[in-house]
């Protein structure tokens, strides 16, 4: 039956590139969720409206370039007022995803026409190319890296910035590393996973990963362990019983997250 | 007595200045003319009312506040000045219930740069084990540093802090989250690094009775420096007795 599902080229392109983002998501999420960074992330998929908006406005034919763009400035200014310390973070973030949301309906929508651009929203994994899948298959290989030469620093701040300037470490550096790495994968993955969905799938597989695991190492295989099976679970359901793949990954994924804390006072 | 902490441990050739440390924040002076000055192998605690600017002195110490004056590490033995390495113990860390964190991958984060999600290194294991022997802490390493006690995360804290060895270590009400008999042990524990490694200890305490027990040098501050000197000296002053009322 599968056998015959990736008979389809598109069906295999997006078997592919399944097994290319739900691990690095999964890679992603395990930070973003240690640094609380979940309500970020979240604004952060929400300016991609605008992004591509600035985009439509310009004329620029491909609007993956203003949305990368426009999201590595916003994750970058989202740090900078963060650091400013004014307003309660979650405050600020929120005026801002609410912002660039609106911001992006409203250029998008002009002369009725942002049906054509609703696909945005929800994602298509199923008309992804093969070229696309080998982009982010190179992008997962740069944050691999990223990750040997990065993760200490960024797990130092995570458990406390104080500590972690103390010993001489540039925290504001890392956390702009970070966020313009996560801005860029974000921008580069919407299309296929969906504005509404993206943050799901970054948060839920590592939020469920915690519930089972003791130390960092554990954290990283179950949450790009569980990533990977609710990408191959879900996609292969929506296939079967012809829904959209992205909801259904994240619904598997969600599913998961509730057995692990349920499954947890038995572990630990 | 007066100069108790000359003939102490470490080498006592260490010099840690600070001088006329000042502190504003939006117009409002928090701290002036804060001069301190600390040799290894002694203990300084910081004392004060709430509010007096504890905190801030130590966050200006550790250089995350813009501050005025200067901070000098001098080695009396050449006369030349060096870069001033800390070891920083904070109150506690805000770790969450169900943080994946152990105490080992704490630990090595910090102090090598083998990325810890790729696991246990033996080499590393074995150091952080070693070094947490020193305080008793060894059977913790595999434990996830949220379920540890206050007692045993600052034993923890205290490890991490010490490696590599500091000049100076700057602790910031560590006693706070720990049980009354724990309090005991960790201040013993403190002594014992004074006498093991060559650094000068400053902290921010509420405890006086232990300062006054453990402290070779006392300071009281109240946005400046009111007393300072032995703790029989400071705890007779009247300053001593203007800020806390009674004697102890």
């Amino acid at each position: 039956m599968i056998s015959e599902m990736l008979k389809y080229e598109f069906m295999k392109n997006a078997f592919l590139a399944v097994l290319v983002i739900t691990p690095l998501f999964g890679l992603l999420g395990t930070v973003v969720v240690s640094k609380k960074m979940a309500f970020f992330s979240d604004a952060l998929g929400h300016s991609a409206l605008t992004g591509m908006g600035i985009g439509v406005l310009l004329g620029i034919a491909d609007t993956d370039l203003s949305m990368a763009l426009f999201g590595v400035a916003f994750a970058l200014l989202l740090n900078f007022i963060k650091r400013k310390n004014v307003i309660s973070n979650d405050t600020v973030i929120s005026v801002f995803a609410s912002l660039s949301t609106a911001l992006g309906l409203v250029i998008l929508s002009k002369g009725g026409n942002f049906s054509k651009y609703s696909g945005l929203l929800v994602g298509d994994i199923l008309s992804i190319s093969r070229k696309q899948v080998i982009i982010i298959a190179i992008v997962l290989a740069v944050t691999l890296i990223f990750w040997a030469v990065c993760f200490n620093s960024l797990h130092e701040i995570s458990i406390s910035e104080s500590l972690a300037k103390s010993r001489g470490l540039n925290v504001k550096l890392y956390d702009n590393l970070f966020a313009i790495l996560l801005a860029l994968i974000v921008m580069l993955t919407i299309k296929w996973v969906g504005i509404l969905i993206i943050n799901a799938l970054l948060i839920v597989p590592a939020a469920a990963a915690r519930n089972l695991s003791s130390n960092e190492k554990e954290y990283h295989i179950f949450s790009v362990a569980i990533a990977l099976f609710c990408g191959i679970m879900g996609l292969l359901l929506s296939y079967f019983i012809n829904v959209a793949a992205g909801p259904m990954i994240v619904v598997f994924a969600a599913i998961i997250f509730f057995i692990t804390l349920f499954v947890r006072p038995l572990l630990k | 007595m007066a100069h108790k902490h000359e003939i102490k441990h470490g080498c006592g050739f260490h010099c840690i200045k600070m001088n006329n440390l000042g502190v504003t924040i939006g117009g409002d002076v928090i701290l002036q003319d804060i001069n301190l000055h600390v040799h290894c192998g002694s203990l300084t605690a910081v004392i004060g009312r709430n509010g007096a600017g504890k905190s801030t002195l130590l966050k200006c110490i550790l250089g995350e506040i813009p501050h005025e004056g200067e901070i000098k590490f001098t080695d009396l033995k050449d006369g030349k000045t060096k870069k001033l390495k800390i070891g920083y113990v904070p109150q506690s860390l805000h770790i969450e219930k169900n943080s994946p964190i152990s105490v080992y991958d704490l630990i090595a984060g910090y102090v090598t740069k083998f990325p810890v999600f790729l696991g246990k290194r033996k080499k590393v294991y074995d150091m952080v084990k070693e070094h947490l022997d020193v305080f008793q802490a060894s059977d913790l390493i595999d434990k996830c540093v949220c379920d540890l006690s206050g007692g045993e995360l600052q034993r923890v804290l205290l490890s991490l802090a010490t490696m590599p060895v500091p000049n100076l270590l700057v602790l910031d009400e560590p006693a706070a989250g720990i049980d009354a008999n724990g309090i005991k042990s960790f201040y013993d524990t403190l002594k014992l690094i004074k006498d093991k490694y060559d650094l000068a200890v400053i902290l921010v305490s509420h405890d006086l009775e232990y300062v006054k027990e453990y402290a070779d040098t006392v300071v009281l501050i109240d946005k400046t420096v009111l007393c300072q000197g032995t703790p029989e000296e400071v705890y007779e002053s009247p300053e001593f007795n203007g800020v806390f009322g009674v004697n102890v």
